[in-house]
């Protein structure tokens, strides 16, 4: 399974994205430049972390303008898996690719640390080898995570199952507490929280390798039915 | 026409014009005798910033002379933009700490913000990567509203530069005394990877050679910065003060990556970044150390205001710039490497033979000076020396020991004294995870960094207690240098060298460069016993308010290489049952403990002395018992004594501790900051093994599951007995209760 | 033709507004207790160029598209012909 990493101008989770496909999942994974046009032969698109220029309008918003992210939506609707963490969310929000919209955090700092999370929706492709309702421990670090969206899109959310992570604690004023949604098929995931900062028992937490392993398993399932 | 406001040479010599440029009357002359002539005024700027303190280090070079700055590892000792140690393999370690007082005191998020990124550029402008930042931040008591808003911004500073920039803010301390209200100290420091083939050093070689600008357009912001760094604090500094340098850590990090692809392209010749003093230093520093001179085209530089001046150009401290000198015929291989990145480079100058540093601007050659005599012949200082009264004062106040009649309640006040208290409310807002490399995270001894593809791993401290400094700088400056290498020992790192913050109030009274002078010798000393060359540094001068000085403050940076990755040891005990372990003696001395400040709300007395070889010998049994992996946990004990050291071994697991004490003398076994001091924890079936690698080492009691700290005394009396939790939240909320307290 | 654009961009009505809440917060704590709410945006100074299209429709195209988020965000802006000097 091959995976791409978007790399934007100040993208800074990048490299931890890279080693943790390459490393621990030891699947196959390269990056592509913000200004590539295309994503083919990629089974995979993470958006990592960081601060797309700077950040300095809206995080995400400027990113949204790159020339790869026509690629992104083109994978989005083929139906490949396309995982956003932190500023990939950000970006996938703006994009259009996810509802909804972050402000920043209520208490307004910056926050870094471990925070617990509940798998709400264990049959997604990206989280199809965690437990029903297991917690989980995955790090945050983000100043602009609180997730907004008006009524009737969080009640859509909810109807169709597309809250997949929450916080165990609200760490930063999301409503209903969430940490990452999916798109309405389900092959689009935007979260806060970093699973490839957490694939290393060493660094603290090995939770978040799962999720690479859902995707995987997904793709490999579904290879296997076509082929 | 813009020279209409700038004085001719005759006038500024009848005026005095360069006085306001912190130019003295001896200096002035000095300028005259060396150029053969009056100076213009681009010219004497040009002196007065590469003359400044700042710069030239003309009052405290005298002293940095003692400092052991070499040894077998060292790479790079003090000179380049950082310091570089051998770690084998052919990788090394870069590292620098630099402090940014001045600007903080007035803009604490930008003037916190533009040190992160001045110290991020010295690193990678060695030609290595960036992978840790720490930070030693001193600031008044949190009670002052003013203090609190410094105390935020600076906070929100650092991580609004680091977290952009993507490089982990890993460790660094912060402490609170009234001395720094006025003047806060925020030093930052840096820590970069590199492999030997690709040291670079900033030198302007080959006459013809292209000189090359990279980054952020010049403004006139943070003129004369360096200057303004070099003089004491006081109403007027708000009205003199340079316009604020902005930091852009996006324009940073886009700078990181491209001169990192610079530095390993073959036709590179040198690279310098535009720190303090900007365009004047990298380039006059650049051609200085080559030998060689550098003539630049003014109107090349590219600029983000009109109109502005040679003057304005040379002193400007914009960041985000770089410097570069590339072989000629590859201007356009660099240009279009840099363009990949969204970054411009442009072509100022060229280097040129004749040692001089030559400035044309307009058709016009606007200065025209010997780049030695800027960079290298700054007039140097032996200031008057003279030992303080306080200081003979409080030498003759031995003894001081405080009434304690509740061990309990005491050691729950000392847990909330700030510089005790826990600083998570401040490293959480540093992303200190990204580059997924973070082994040992903030609030541990040292904090560890993997090296990724090794089985290798840094750990890096910052540490200074200014309080043993102040009472006796020469007992201090050791006691600094060994706690900083006995933090790294705990985390299971032999010390590998120092970068040093120098940190003091005007040199030019004779109490203060007595201070700085004894200081020196005592850190000299240790680093010296303990094999620690320093590789680098900042002095920082001129740390005073209308309320007189800072407590002398010299923070040690410190590296440290952990052979294995199984050898990293952390501070948190870790299995019920283990054995505990006290190694070295408490010798009843309160003075410049937290106790006495607690008690008594100021300090005074004699400070505690060290045996440098007693230390020595006992980090070298610790790093012993750590690498045959008989330590399960270690812990150096600092401020506050063994109780705090206990508790802070316990928050954060769900342990507990059960000991025995059988010293006499209670208040000095639970409250002394006697140096030279562990606990450690270590499994039952290896306690043989241990013990015989650490014989004087004393077992005291055992980890227990039940989250309770009990102590008693040999005959059976409970002295304390808490439980942890409450402990665990008072320490842990202290801070955020003082910032949310409204008076 | 030279225009001077101001654009206004706040965070809709009913968004919670964190930094405007700290920033009330602050000025009851000043003594400013008549202050019933603050809400902080941005403002963005433009200068630019008539082309072919007006003013208006390139300034709305601008915020839709980038300047503000149309799911938290509400713009407005004001526009001024530059006389040349």
């Amino acid at each position: 399974m091959k995976f791409a990493v978007i790399v934007f101008p100040g993208s800074n989770c990048d490299l931890d994205m890279y080693h943790a496909i390459q490393d621990e999942l030891e699947e196959e994974v390269s990056y592509v430049w913000h200004d590539e046009t295309s994503l083919e032969g990629f089974d995979a698109i993470l958006l990592p972390g960081g601060f797309s220029y700077g950040d300095y309008l809206r995080s995400g918003a400027i990113a949204k303008f790159s020339p790869i992210m026509k690629a992104v939506k083109e994978a989005a609707n083929v139906g490949k898996p396309i995982l956003g963490v932190c500023n990939g969310f950000q970006v996938l929000l703006e994009a259009g690719l996810l509802p909804g919209a972050m402000r920043r955090n209520e208490k307004l700092t910056f926050i870094c640390k471990q925070v617990g999370l509940k798998v709400k929706n264990q049959k997604t492709m990206f989280t199809n080898s965690y437990g029903e309702g297991e917690t989980i421990t995955i790090p945050v670090a983000h100043g602009d995570g609180n997730y907004y969206c008006d009524e009737q899109t969080l009640d859509r959310l909810k109807k169709n199952n597309q809250v997949v992570f929450t916080y165990s604690e609200n760490i930063n004023g999301s409503i209903e507490d969430i940490a990452g949604i999916t798109n309405e098929q389900g092959n689009v995931l935007g979260m806060m929280p970093h699973p490839e900062r957490a694939v290393d028992i060493l660094l603290g937490s090995a939770d978040g390798l799962k999720l690479f392993q859902s995707i995987v398993k997904h793709w490999r399932k579904q290879h296997a039915i076509t082929t | 026409m813009q020279l209409l406001h700038e004085p001719s040479p005759s006038m500024i010599k009848q005026e005095k014009v360069y006085k306001e440029m912190g130019v003295s009357d001896q200096e002035f002359q000095m300028i005259e005798d060396i150029l053969g002539r009056l100076p213009n005024y681009t010219e004497l700027g040009l002196f007065s910033v590469m003359w400044s303190e700042h710069c030239s280090y003309k009052n405290s070079k005298v002293l940095l002379k003692k400092f052991p700055t070499t040894g077998e590892k060292v790479l790079q000792g003090p000179g380049e933009g950082a310091g570089i140690i051998d770690i084998g393999d052919d990788q090394a370690v870069v590292f620098k700490i630099e402090s940014h007082n001045h600007p903080s005191a007035i803009e604490p998020y930008e003037g916190a913000a533009t040190g992160v990124g001045g110290i991020i550029r010295d690193v990678f402008s060695m030609g290595a990567r960036p992978v840790a930042l720490l930070n030693s931040l001193r600031f008044g008591e949190l009670k002052n509203p003013r203090v609190k808003y410094i105390f935020e911004g600076v906070v929100a500073g650092i991580a609004g530069y680091g977290n952009c920039i993507g490089i982990p803010t890993v460790g660094g301390e912060v402490q609170f005394d009234s001395c720094y209200e006025g003047n806060p100290l925020v030093n930052a420091m840096c820590v970069g990877l590199i492999d030997h083939k690709d040291i670079q050093k900033g030198q302007a070689k080959g006459v013809g050679n292209p000189v090359l600008y990279v980054g952020a357009s010049t403004g006139r912001d943070g003129i004369h910065g360096a200057t303004f760094a070099s003089e004491e604090l006081s109403d007027e500094s708000e009205a003199k003060r340079p316009a604020v340098q902005v930091g852009d850590p996006f324009m940073e990090k886009l700078l990181v990556e491209a001169c990192l692809e610079a530095t390993k392209h073959p036709k590179l010749v040198g690279i310098q970044d535009m720190g303090a003093a900007g365009l004047t230093s990298s380039s006059a520093e650049m051609a200085s150390k080559a030998g060689s001179g550098i003539e630049m085209n003014l109107d090349e530089v590219p600029q983000r205001e009109k109109a502005m001046t040679p003057y304005e150009m040379m002193l400007s401290e914009s960041q985000e710039r770089m410097l570069l000198v590339v072989e000629r015929g590859s201007e356009q291989e660099f240009i279009d490497l840099f363009e990949k990145w969204g970054l411009k480079a442009k072509e100022v100058g060229r280097v040129t033979e004749g040692h001089r540093l030559k400035l044309v601007h307009q058709g016009e050659t606007v200065a025209d000076v010997p780049v030695d005599a800027l960079a290298e012949e700054a007039p140097v200082y032996h200031q008057p020396s003279k030992e303080p009264a306080y200081f003979q004062q409080f030498q003759q106040q031995a003894g001081y020991r405080p009434e304690v009649s509740d061990y309990g309640k005491t050691f729950k006040d000392l847990l909330q004294q700030l510089t005790i208290a826990s600083k998570e409310w401040v490293y959480e807002q540093y992303d200190y995870m990204v580059r997924t490399s973070t082994v040992v995270a903030p609030g541990s001894d040292a904090a560890v960094i993997r090296i990724r593809d090794t089985e290798k791993a840094l750990a890096m401290t910052t540490d200074c207690n200014s309080r043993y400094i102040y009472l006796d700088p020469y007992e201090g400056g050791k006691l600094a240098v060994a706690e900083a290498a006995r933090n790294l020992v705990c985390s299971g790192a032999e010390p590998l060298g120092v970068t040093d913050c120098l940190n003091y109030g005007n040199p030019e009274k004779p109490e203060i460069f007595w201070q700085l002078e004894r200081s020196t010798d005592g850190l000299s000393e240790a680093c010296d016993v303990l094999a620690t060359p320093v590789i680098g540094g900042n002095v920082s001068l001129y740390n005073e308010t209308a309320k007189g000085a800072i407590y002398p403050t010299p923070v040690i940076g410190m590296v440290g290489l952990i052979h294995k990755l199984e050898h990293i040891t952390k501070q948190s005990m870790k299995e019920a049952g283990d054995v505990i372990y006290l190694l070295g003696e408490a010798k009843p001395e309160f003075s410049g403990s937290e106790l006495q400040k607690l008690t008594e709300g100021t300090i005074f007395g004699p400070s505690p002395a060290i045996d440098l070889e007693v230390e020595k010998l006992r980090q070298s049994q610790v790093l012993q018992a750590i690498q045959a992996g008989t330590i399960q946990s270690a812990h150096d004990l600092s401020e506050g004594g063994f109780l705090i050291a206990l508790a802070e071994k316990a928050f954060g697991t769900s342990l507990g501790a059960e000991v025995t004490i059988d010293d006499s003398d209670v208040l000095a076994a639970f409250f002394s900051e006697s140096p030279s001091r562990y606990i450690l924890t270590v499994k039952k079936n290896q306690q043989e093994q241990f013990e015989n690698l650490i014989p004087e080492a004393k077992a005291i009691g055992t980890v227990t599951d039940t989250a309770t700290i009990k102590v008693t005394d040999k005959q059976g009396h409970t002295l304390i007995n808490e439980r942890v939790q409450p402990l665990e939240d008072a320490w842990r909320g202290a801070i955020s209760c003082y910032l949310k307290s409204k008076d | 033709m030279t225009y001077e654009v101001k654009v206004y961009v706040t965070l809709k009505e009913g968004v919670l507004d964190p930094q405007g809440s700290a920033v009330k917060n602050s000025l009851h704590h000043l003594g400013f207790g008549g202050v019933e709410d603050v809400r902080i945006g941005k403002v963005m100074s433009l200068r630019m160029e008539a082309t072919e299209d007006t003013i208006d429709n390139q300034v709305k195209e601008m915020c839709d598209k980038l300047l503000a988020n149309p799911v938290i965000e509400d713009y407005s802006y004001e526009t001024e012909e530059v006389v040349s000097s």
